[in-house]
């Protein structure tokens, strides 16, 4: 029974380790920000799980509804998204400078360049 | 009788997408191709908005969907027209990476084993703030979107450093990347 | 773009209902999912498309880039602006209390409604810069 009732926490934490695993195996530096991105959802998919409660509405207050779900979680991941938004663009711009710097986006290559320089 | 029903399919849906979830996410790992890796992680965003709705959290669901779905992958699009289109092989062997990565994952597992059960009411987290919020959002500040009113009035000094980290995120991608040039580079040669 | 005439004609359709459409989710986030956030990133998602089908040129001649950095700026301005304004009428930082005593909660409406115009205006402002970056980028490799 406890199984059944902690299959969300076990796939969420599968996602965090997929993303995880393609931040610190991956060379390529696109694929390690798509990596980082999978990471954040899944733990947005995480707190949200958390703060679920079986039978409720959407905290939006409504007549006749008597259980809401917590919309503390919500608020949190809201500015949790925004922000991952924000370095993701961050992070996508400083690969293009990369690029044109070093004329590639794998990372054992920029390694080689500059330990080269 | 159609109470139990509906959290039947509610727990249906639930395992669907999230098993569609772990699929995508597997082949975004696997694909040397980053267009199409790309366009999973759109609909790895999409997914993960479908179960925010289904958990109850709209909001949430329209923020991932517009932002997740939406920009970031126009973002990611434009950063492969910029860069190249296909990834290397990797030149190390994966064993070290996936030695951590079982590691921290079993470390996470134990974690979540004393988490309360999923979905109870009686959980710890509904017990302090939460129906305050619930109670007082629309006597003392007049507006039923529980959500919107914690956003904007209860904590709306965490929403103010929100904005100011993507208006930081917006000057910083201008500094790098620059976005007037073409216009003026265009008057110049026009003249 | 001769052959994108299909897109051309469906994008000058569908453009104003998206505008309208992000309008309505900023005013009608009290009442239902929504809010400053989803709004702008709906605008942004606007421009978007219009900058993809009609060219950056075009797309910077109906949102110069300047214009567009005085607009995010101006976005926290507002929501800052609207702490201020709290404080200078007698209560703390951001007490949307202060602005009508006798009925706290219109107050509360009053502050709620400039601070995710604050947002909104803000983060689509933001997103549209952030889109011109990006594609003004690859034109200057191209010229150079």
């Amino acid at each position: 029974m406890i199984l059944l009732g902690h299959y969300n926490y076990l796939i969420v934490v599968f996602l965090m380790m997929a993303g995880f695993y393609t931040v610190i195996s991956r060379g390529n530096l696109v694929k390690k920000i798509i990596g980082l991105n999978i990471f954040q959802t899944s733990v947005f998919i995480l707190y949200i799980s958390l703060g679920n409660i079986k039978g409720g509405a959407a905290p939006i207050i409504a007549e006749g509804v008597k259980v809401y779900s917590n919309p503390l979680p919500s608020v949190l991941i809201l500015t949790a998204i925004v922000v991952g938004v924000a370095t993701t663009a961050l992070a996508l711009a400083l690969v293009v400078r990369i690029r044109e710097a070093y004329g590639t986006v794998e990372e054992d290559e920029i390694h080689r360049q500059d330990e080269d320089f | 009788m159609v109470e139990q029903g509906g959290r039947v399919i509610e727990a249906v849906v639930d395992i669907v997408i999230l098993s569609f979830l772990v699929i995508v996410a597997v082949a975004v790992i696997r694909l040397k191709d980053l267009f199409g890796v790309v366009m999973l992680s759109g609909i790895y965003s999409l997914l993960s908005a479908a179960l925010f709705v289904e958990l109850d959290a709209v909001d949430v669901a329209f923020t991932e969907a517009a932002v997740g779905a939406g920009i970031a992958t126009v973002l990611m699009l434009a950063t492969l027209a910029l860069t190249e289109r296909h990834e290397k092989k990797p030149a190390h062997r994966p064993w070290l990476p996936l030695i951590v990565v079982a590691i921290t994952g079993g470390f996470l597992i134990y974690g979540t084993i004393d988490l309360p059960p999923f979905g109870a009411a009686d959980n710890p987290i509904h017990q302090h703030v939460a129906p305050t919020y619930l109670a007082d959002s629309v006597p003392k500040t007049g507006v039923p979107n529980v959500v919107t009113s914690v956003l904007a009035s209860y904590r709306g000094y965490d929403t103010l450093g929100e904005t100011t980290v993507i208006f930081t995120a917006g000057m910083g991608v201008l500094t790098l990347l620059g976005a007037a040039r073409v216009l003026r580079r265009r008057r110049r040669e026009d003249d | 773009m001769q052959h994108h005439l299909i897109l051309r004609v469906l994008a000058k359709f569908i453009i104003p209902f998206i505008v309208l459409y992000a309008l309505y989710v900023q005013f009608h986030g009290d009442f239902g999912p929504g809010g400053g956030f989803q709004a702008g990133v709906i605008v942004g998602a606007g421009m978007i498309l219009y900058t993809l089908i009609f060219g950056l040129e075009n797309a910077a001649r109906i949102a110069p880039p300047g214009f567009l950095r005085v607009m995010a700026a101006i976005g926290i301005l507002i929501y800052a602006g609207t702490g201020l304004a709290a404080l200078l009428l007698g209560g703390n930082y951001l007490d949307y209390n202060q602005f009508n005593p006798h009925h706290p909660a219109h107050g509360q409406e009053l502050g709620i409604f400039l601070v995710e115009l604050g947002v909104g205006v803000g983060v689509s402002a933001t997103m549209t810069l952030i889109f011109f970056a990006f594609s003004g980028r690859g034109r200057e490799e191209h010229k150079r």
